[in-house]
């Protein structure tokens, strides 16, 4: 099989004549195969929402976590291989309890994001590891600084965003998203913007099957620490997103 | 009789040491550091004009009592972890922060050390704040702080005289008066009193030379 990076693709440590470096971009690929992943930061938080597939009737609820806490007051939603994912969130965690040691303060997440940047980098480096084949969204809220949320690809660029996707559905979902006026939006809305996109917009019922919604946030209504959204609330929220639908019809 | 080898080499080949007098004080703007001059050798004075007031950040300093080799090399680690903290996160460290990395060292090394640091300074989340750091590598906060071998004299002194939110003017004379009785008492401790006032204009720094420190009781 030959595609366009052909003799130039095997290892990381080869950059092709246009100046691309190939692993790194099926690294991405790999990201655009898994499932969306929304966040959204708004004036009083920053909500993560994850569109699960369901992939048998036997698995359990809640399983195959894609949303993680690093310390009490940063969140991270990952798309990509899942795997990938949490060998970084364990990194984030091993950094910010070692931050917390040596200052006795809890890690910026601004810190936090650019030194899980470079260790992301590290591994685009060298020919005998491979780049990881994930995305992570990183959120938190601070009574000072309001919410913030970066956006880690597998090229590790960490970019600062008001509202962003990952996965599959990244670009319709981006479309949803630049529609909505986040700087008035609460933490509530927003678990039901989110679940409208990630229901409606990105997840094709006929293509593939059942979904399961995981959102959490971080905002002022949980004191700034990162937790899963209630799951009534999430209920309330697919029970609107279906009231919405019915107005359309 | 005078024996070369026995009086003066040992003195000399003993490990060099800030027995000393250090104090740290808040006060409405800041906080106001002093300390002594005196580093010994046994009892040869190495340094009689000693600054024991080290900078750590612009607005952060440490007093250090104990051995002088640790805690020089202590207080420059802490200085360059601070700078690199600061410039990662883009603001400037936290008086809390500094004292809390100066307890990490001191206690995760407490077997090799013998150090004892006070940690004094201004930041702008919390003012002026004041951290005694002991020799077992344990941090309080407190609005005053002694340390040094002079320091055991000052219990009553500091006890009867401090009060919350003093004037600059008064907590200068607190800290003085302070240091000067303790030179008076204390043979670890001597020469002139060296200070800084920190504050959220920066640091001025003061000397009060030997002849002009006042006599308390003495015939």
């Amino acid at each position: 099989m030959s595609g366009i990076g052909t003799g130039y693709d095997l290892y990381p440590t080869t950059f092709s004549p246009d100046g691309r470096i190939f692993q790194v971009e099926y690294a991405h690929k790999a990201v655009e195969n898994s499932s969306t992943a929304i966040g959204l930061c708004c004036k009083d938080g920053v909500v993560f929402g994850v569109e699960k597939i369901i992939l048998s009737k036997m698995l359990v609820e809640g399983t195959n976590r894609r949303v993680f806490s690093v310390g009490e007051h940063i969140g991270i939603a990952t798309a990509g291989l899942t795997a990938d994912g949490k060998r970084i969130v364990q990194n984030a965690r091993q950094e910010a309890k070692n931050y917390e040691n040596f200052t006795s303060d809890i890690i910026p997440i601004h810190v936090l994001t650019e030194r899980l940047s470079i260790y992301v980098q590290v591994f685009t480096l060298y020919n005998y590891i491979r780049p990881f084949g994930c995305s992570l969204m990183i959120g938190s809220y601070d009574e000072e600084k309001g919410p913030s949320l970066y956006c880690i690809e597998p090229d590790s660029v960490a970019l600062g965003f008001y509202g962003c996707a990952i996965g599959k559905g990244k670009q319709e979902a981006k479309t949803e998203i630049s529609k909505l006026k986040l700087s008035e939006m609460t933490c509530k809305d927003a678990v039901k913007e989110i679940a409208k996109i990630l229901i409606k917009t990105v997840h094709d019922e006929t293509k593939e099957k059942e979904m399961e919604l995981e959102m959490s946030w971080v905002c002022k209504e949980t004191k700034g620490k990162h937790k899963l959204v209630p799951k009534k609330l999430i209920e309330e929220a697919v029970e609107w997103v279906k009231g919405q639908e019915n107005e359309e019809d | 009789m005078f024996d070369l080898e026995k009086d003066f080499l040992y003195d000399l080949s003993k490990e060099v040491k800030t027995g000393t007098t250090v104090m740290a004080v808040t006060f409405e703007n800041g906080v106001i550091i002093a300390a002594d001059s005196r580093t010994s050798s046994g009892s040869y004075a190495v340094n009689r004009v000693t600054d024991k007031l080290t900078p750590v950040q612009d607005q952060i300093y440490c007093l250090r009592s104990g051995s002088a080799a640790d805690t020089q090399i202590i207080s420059s680690y802490v200085s360059y972890y601070t700078n690199m903290f600061s410039i990662e996160e883009g603001s400037q460290p936290t008086v809390k922060k500094a004292a809390h990395m100066f307890r990490e060292f001191l206690y995760q090394n407490k077997q090799y050390l013998h150090a004892a640091i006070i940690c004094a300074g201004w930041d702008p989340i919390e003012g002026g704040s004041v951290y005694s750091l002991p020799l077992g590598g344990s941090i309080v906060k407190q609005p005053f702080a002694t340390g040094g071998s002079g320091s055991t004299y000052l219990y009553g002194y500091c006890d009867m005289n401090f009060k919350e939110n003093m004037t600059e003017e008064e907590a200068e004379k607190f800290v003085t008066y302070g240091i000067t009785e303790a030179i008076a008492r204390d043979g670890g401790s001597g020469g002139i009193v060296r200070k800084a006032i920190i504050d959220k204009n920066g640091v001025r720094r003061k000397t009060v030379y030997g002849n002009k420190l006042k006599k308390f009781w003495e015939k």
